[in-house]
């Protein structure tokens, strides 16, 4: 099967790669860019854990091709944080209130609650159950992640970027 | 697990798109969103040797009303349905049904026609179709056509498509008069697929009896079904004179296999599913009596 080349921006930077078409932006992100905080739970679209920012809208990158993303503009868990290392609001916010503890589902929250809130800024509670639904988390129980996007909600509204 | 290999096509019109499929026969099939064909490669469900992808299709992208019709690009996602204006003004259902679907994540990605097209039993715009007589528009190397939402879907993960044939668009008809419309649904988790789950359409004539009632089911046959008996049993009354448990007992006692799954035993199905009908036609009802 003939291997396509593919040039996208991750993170800011350009990356280019001959990849087959089979290959998952997952993977692409993992295996040809060394990024491995996109992490992979399910590889079939179920638990989060993969999930980046494509174009600026929260995806699941095990259900997309490498080569459907040629052109794009992503973003990664790498990206949050601010090149100095700073951390963003959301990530600060996990780390506060125990929105984490193996970290395995963590990359894919992170992103997933930065688009949620760039979109819902002044989210009710029952919004924010709704935006976390397409993450799984085996070891927190959720409540610290709620508290963590209550939190970080705030910290964006007192004018955090 | 990994998808199986494939051969990658990135046509940039809809006629060399349907020119592709045709040339390439079965071994190819269309991907849209990739949120329902990419999991049945990586569980390896499917196995197709040439993915169409339709991306630059931007025909097939966009909402408009002409007419007294919605027109919902197949190429549309779901989450640009959810934020249209127009689509929750003149197409209620469509907008109810749309928050219902998977994560926000999914329908960043997933489209109408690929909701469709994929023709899942227990998916939400499948029944919202089939509730508002919506009407598809498909082509082929052969030409267009439009297929009736009633005709469309044949069986389980199949519909009236043609291997080379690519849906377009969908057309709704706009709201009018008064009238009400629901959708509930029963699932273990929010965002999963339902156990069952019915859509309503009522419209009320000018003595307030209801001149046209849709139920489609969701979750409850191996295609998306309509409750004709149901309808039958609505259509011509008064709204007061129709009991909604009623209405769900006789719209589950025409269906003939309810399924089976880990999640739920027939007759749970069953009963979860008369309730869910009784709840959506109470809301369509209250809607449109005050409408
Ligand atoms: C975790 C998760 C939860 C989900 N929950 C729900 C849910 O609750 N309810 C629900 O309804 N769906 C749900 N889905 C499925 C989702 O809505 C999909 O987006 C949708 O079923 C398919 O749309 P797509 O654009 O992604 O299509 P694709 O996956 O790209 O394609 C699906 C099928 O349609 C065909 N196809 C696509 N476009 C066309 C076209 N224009 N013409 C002809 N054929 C076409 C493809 O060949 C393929 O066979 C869920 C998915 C995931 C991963
Ligand atoms: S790895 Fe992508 S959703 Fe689980
Ligand atoms: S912190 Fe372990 S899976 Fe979420």
């Amino acid at each position: 099967m003939a291997d396509i080349t593919v040039r996208m921006r991750v993170n800011g930077g350009p990356r280019s790669a001959t990849v087959p078409p089979r290959l998952t932006l997952a993977d692409f992100l993992r295996e040809r860019c060394g990024l491995t905080g996109t992490h992979l739970g399910c590889e079939h679209g179920v638990c989060g854990a993969c999930t980046v920012l494509l174009d600026g809208q929260a995806v699941r990158a095990c259900l997309v091709f490498a080569v459907q993303a040629d052109g794009a503009e992503v973003t990664t868990v790498e990206g949050i944080a601010s090149p100095a290392g700073e951390l963003s609001p959301v990530q600060e916010a996990f780390r506060d209130h125990h929105g984490l503890q193996c970290g395995f589902c963590t990359p894919g929250f992170v992103v997933s609650v930065t688009a949620f809130l760039r979109d819902n800024p002044d989210p009710t509670d029952e919004q924010i159950r709704d935006g976390l639904s397409g993450n799984l988390c085996r070891c927190t129980g959720y409540q610290g992640i709620l508290k963590a996007v209550r939190a970080a909600a705030r910290r964006r509204q007192a004018g955090r970027p | 697990m990994k998808p199986p290999s494939f051969e990658y096509h990135l046509p940039g019109g809809v006629e060399e798109a349907v020119g592709l499929l045709a040339e390439l026969g079965e071994d190819a099939k269309p991907i849209a969103g990739g949120q329902s064909l990419v999991p049945m490669l990586a569980l390896r469900l499917a196995a197709p040797e040439h993915l169409v992808d339709l991306r630059r299709l931007d025909g097939l992208r966009g909402v408009e009303e002409r007419d007294g019709t919605v027109r919902i690009g197949a190429g549309t996602t779901q989450a640009a349905v959810q934020r249209s204006a127009e689509v929750a003004r003149s197409v209620p259902l469509m907008a109810r049904a749309t928050p219902l679907i998977g994560h926000f994540q999914i329908r960043n990605r997933g489209t109408v026609g690929g909701s469709l097209a994929h023709a899942d039993a227990a998916a939400e715009y499948p029944a919202v179709a089939l509730a508002l007589d919506a009407r598809l528009e498909a082509v082929s190397p052969r030409g267009a056509r439009t297929i009736p939402a009633g005709a469309f879907f044949t069986g389980l993960w199949s519909t009236a498509l043609a291997e080379d044939e690519l849906l377009t668009a969908v057309d709704f008809p706009v709201r009018r008069g008064r009238s009400g419309f629901a959708i509930e649904e029963f699932a273990r988790r929010g965002g999963d697929f339902a156990i069952a789950g019915a859509a309503v359409a009522v419209e009320l004539d000018g003595a307030g009896l209801v001149r046209r009632c849709g139920i489609g089911l969701f979750g409850l046959g191996s295609t998306p079904l309509r409750a004709p008996a149901a309808e039958a049993a609505a259509t011509g009354s008064a709204l007061t004179g129709i009991d909604a448990s009623e209405l769900g007992r006789t719209a589950l006692a025409e269906l003939d296999s309810v399924p089976a799954d880990l999640h739920a035993s027939a007759d749970h199905r069953a009963h979860v599913g008369a309730a869910i009908v009784a709840r959506a036609w109470r809301r369509a009802a209250e809607e449109a009596a005050h409408g």
